[in-house]
């Protein structure tokens, strides 16, 4: 139950973040994206110099998290797909300015037209899966296996 | 200088990222877990499909954090919504196809890359992982190509 609470209350700080940021909306990310406003350089390194923090340091002073076993780790492989994927995620980011937190943030500041993006991300990652699923049916030697 | 970089001010930016942060930190610290955003568009199809890729015992594991997740975004950004946001709700230009397009692209993608600007730029980074960084490197090219073509060819916004 608190590990509940504190995942709603981390995505209720990361949601109000998006939101202040102007990342839950589609223009101020276009225009990022267009070279007219560097503002989300700032967004992604007020971020990522606390993320980088806690995630390097922390670990080295508390052998577990405050309400689970143990640290999960990331799962980033050199693989083609990771380039392939982040390709293809770049065209699609750069095509509607939303990506997947903001498309769920944006939700909540009324934006109701961010449904046809969730609508979207639903779909990309179902075709995704169908994908995958077949890979994973296919005989292991084609080195396809996980994920 | 700086004006011409942040035409709309900066602190706002800043602030935001920092509070971004504070979740994912939040998350981490309290959960051990990652706050990667796409994977929810993944481990929730497992509640309905009977796809293998949806049944991994990671899907299965994560899909009711993941959704519980999702929730506080949207909780707060309304929070942000009733407290600093103007009076009526946010809306985009951006028309609904390249809204459904867009999305449809980015979730294939993000899904076969193993994460997006959260799961890869700030989660990935955050961890120090190289793939990451390529992944990063790589999605904000093709970002940046994808959006300026848009606009060179007239298409606004």
């Amino acid at each position: 139950m608190s590990a509940a609470l504190a995942t709603v209350a981390a995505g209720a700080l990361f949601g109000f973040g998006l939101a202040l940021s102007g990342m839950a909306r589609p223009e101020v990310v276009l225009s990022f994206l267009q070279w007219r406003d560097f503002g989300l350089m700032l967004v992604m390194g007020g971020a990522l110099a606390l993320t980088l923090a806690v995630y390097q340091l922390v670990p080295r002073w508390q052998r577990a998290p405050l309400l689970a076993a143990g640290w999960e780790s990331h799962t980033a492989r050199m693989h083609r797909d990771t380039f392939v994927g982040a390709a293809l995620f770049g065209v699609g980011w750069g095509l509607s300015g939303v990506c997947p937190g903001p498309a769920i943030a944006g939700l909540g500041t009324g934006n109701l037209e961010m449904l046809w993006v969730i609508g979207g991300l639903l779909a990309g990652a179902w075709l995704q899966g169908v994908q995958a699923s077949a890979a994973l049916a296919a005989p292991a030697c084609l080195g396809k296996a996980e994920r | 200088m700086f004006a011409q970089l942040f035409p709309l001010g900066w602190g706002h930016y800043l602030a935001g990222g920092v509070l971004i942060g504070a979740g994912v930190a939040l998350l981490y610290v309290a959960t051990g877990r990652l706050a990667g955003m796409s994977s929810v568009f993944t481990s929730s199809w497992s509640f309905l499909s009977s796809q293998a890729a949806f049944r991994q015992p990671r899907w299965l594991a994560s899909r009711v954090w993941r959704l519980q997740l999702a929730l506080g975004l949207v909780i707060g950004a309304a929070l942000w919504w009733l407290t600093l946001g103007p009076a009526e709700p946010l809306s985009t230009q951006v028309p609904a196809w390249r809204l459904a397009l867009g999305g449809l692209v980015a979730g294939y993608g993000a899904r076969l890359a193993g994460g997006c600007t959260s799961g890869h730029g700030i989660c990935g980074l955050g961890s120090l992982k190289l793939p990451s960084l390529l992944a990063v490197l790589v999605f904000m090219a093709t970002g940046f190509l994808t959006a300026q073509a848009l606009a060179a060819i007239g298409v606004a916004p």
